[in-house]
């Protein structure tokens, strides 16, 4: 491009601010968030397996602590990002193949995703109550 | 890198609303980012009312409504006015467009709210410089490449390799898709963006180029080629209905086969 008599600097177009956020676009992000947390949930499950080789008071403190409503929730929120990471991961090994990046596909799968991730998280929840036997 | 806010002298300010045609009852309003590099004030969102009786249905329409009744110092680029140019990208209603394509009744608010293409340095109000998307086409060398002897009459090429280059070869260079993909948007100098990587692959699988090998070889590289993320902005955006993001995982696909 010709250079410009402008004396004043050239502004960046805005992006992010007035971008439509669209599913696919949605769901990448959360990908990568999910994935960030799930350093974190690691680390939530170290501390317990570590609790549990030191002593059985810092296992039952640990335990405590896991089993209080928050520290469910945090739980809840790890098998969630857990599975939400891992439904992204085999969408990217389908596209890998070069397979269902068409359009209304991708977003279809995009939508399915957050639903079968919300589903499957439910349902495992469910199934630890019930070996558990109660809350 | 990544840097989610606007600089400050890209801040976009409130601008100034501008009079109502006189006599008008059909008026749909349009809201279109300005910035002069003449004044030296930040970008600001002006407010413009289209006579829609006294105006076609597209929108660039209303943008030369606006040009030619409202305000004559709005800036933008256009010409064929019919999808083939590719003058006329620019943001329009969140998603990236052609104006001319794009008909007003398909804007899903009520206003018409238009910027430049996103994060792209701003020539005037809503027009680009685009000096870096054309550099990274010409460095994936847009043209037929061979080593053989040129033929007495033309390359041939059977009905099913001309097939291949279906999709890909549409495009127009609009630049929508590029722009339209955050991967671009925070490694816009490394990452070639899905336009050109679309037209790499135009030449990639054409059946009479014979540098498929160094074509290869100069996408071989963690941000030209691997910066993708599957984001899949520049396949829903896209204004001709091409793939981008399809052309960038076969030629991943073709990375891998060569190997094997």
């Amino acid at each position: 491009m010709s250079k410009t008599t402008s004396i004043h600097a050239r502004p960046l177009s805005p992006h992010l601010q007035i971008y439509r956020l669209i599913p696919t676009m949605l769901m990448s992000i959360i990908h990568r968030i999910t994935g960030g947390a799930l350093y974190f949930g690691i680390v939530l499950f170290v501390v317990w397996v570590a609790a549990a080789a030191a002593s059985k008071e810092a296992f039952d403190l640990v335990n405590a602590v896991y089993g209080s409503w928050f520290g469910r929730l945090v739980l809840f929120g790890f098998t969630w990002a857990l599975l939400h990471h891992m439904i992204g991961g085999l969408r990217h090994l389908v596209w890998d193949t070069g397979r269902a990046l068409e359009k209304a596909t991708s977003t279809k799968m995009a939508k399915a995703s957050i639903v079968i991730s919300v589903i499957l998280t439910v349902l495992v929840w469910i199934a630890g109550y019930a070996v558990r036997g109660g809350f | 890198m990544v840097q989610l806010t606007l600089p400050k002298n890209s801040k976009v300010k409130q601008g100034k609303v501008w009079p109502k045609p006189e006599g008008a009852k059909n008026l749909r309003e349009y809201k279109i980012y300005r910035w002069s590099p003449d004044d030296g004030e930040n970008p600001r969102v002006d407010t413009y009312y289209v006579d829609m009786d006294d105006c076609g249905p597209m929108v660039l329409d209303g943008l030369i409504y606006i040009k030619n009744k409202i305000d004559p110092t709005l800036t933008f680029r256009r010409s064929c006015r019919e999808g083939i140019c590719g003058s006329c990208a620019m943001n329009i209603d969140g998603t990236n467009t052609l104006a001319c394509t794009k008909g007003m009744d398909e804007v899903t608010q009520d206003t018409v709210k238009i910027y430049p293409l996103p994060h792209m340095p701003v020539v005037k109000d809503l027009v680009p410089d685009l000096s870096v998307p054309y550099a990274q086409l010409s460095s994936i060398e847009p043209w037929l490449q061979t080593v053989t002897p040129e033929p007495a009459t033309e390359w041939k090429q059977s009905h099913e390799d001309r097939v291949k280059l279906d999709g890909l070869y549409e495009c127009i260079l609009c630049f929508c898709c590029q722009t339209s993909c955050p991967s671009y948007w925070w490694n816009g100098e490394r990452y070639l963006g899905p336009a050109v990587l679309l037209q790499a692959y135009r030449w990639l699988i054409d059946s009479r180029d014979e540098a498929t090998g160094e074509r290869l070889d100069n996408l071989e590289d963690p941000f030209r080629l691997y910066r993708c993320h599957t984001i899949m902005n520049c396949t829903q955006a896209c204004p001709k209905g091409l793939n981008p993001a399809k052309a960038i995982a076969n030629i991943k696909k073709m990375m891998v086969e060569r190997r094997i």
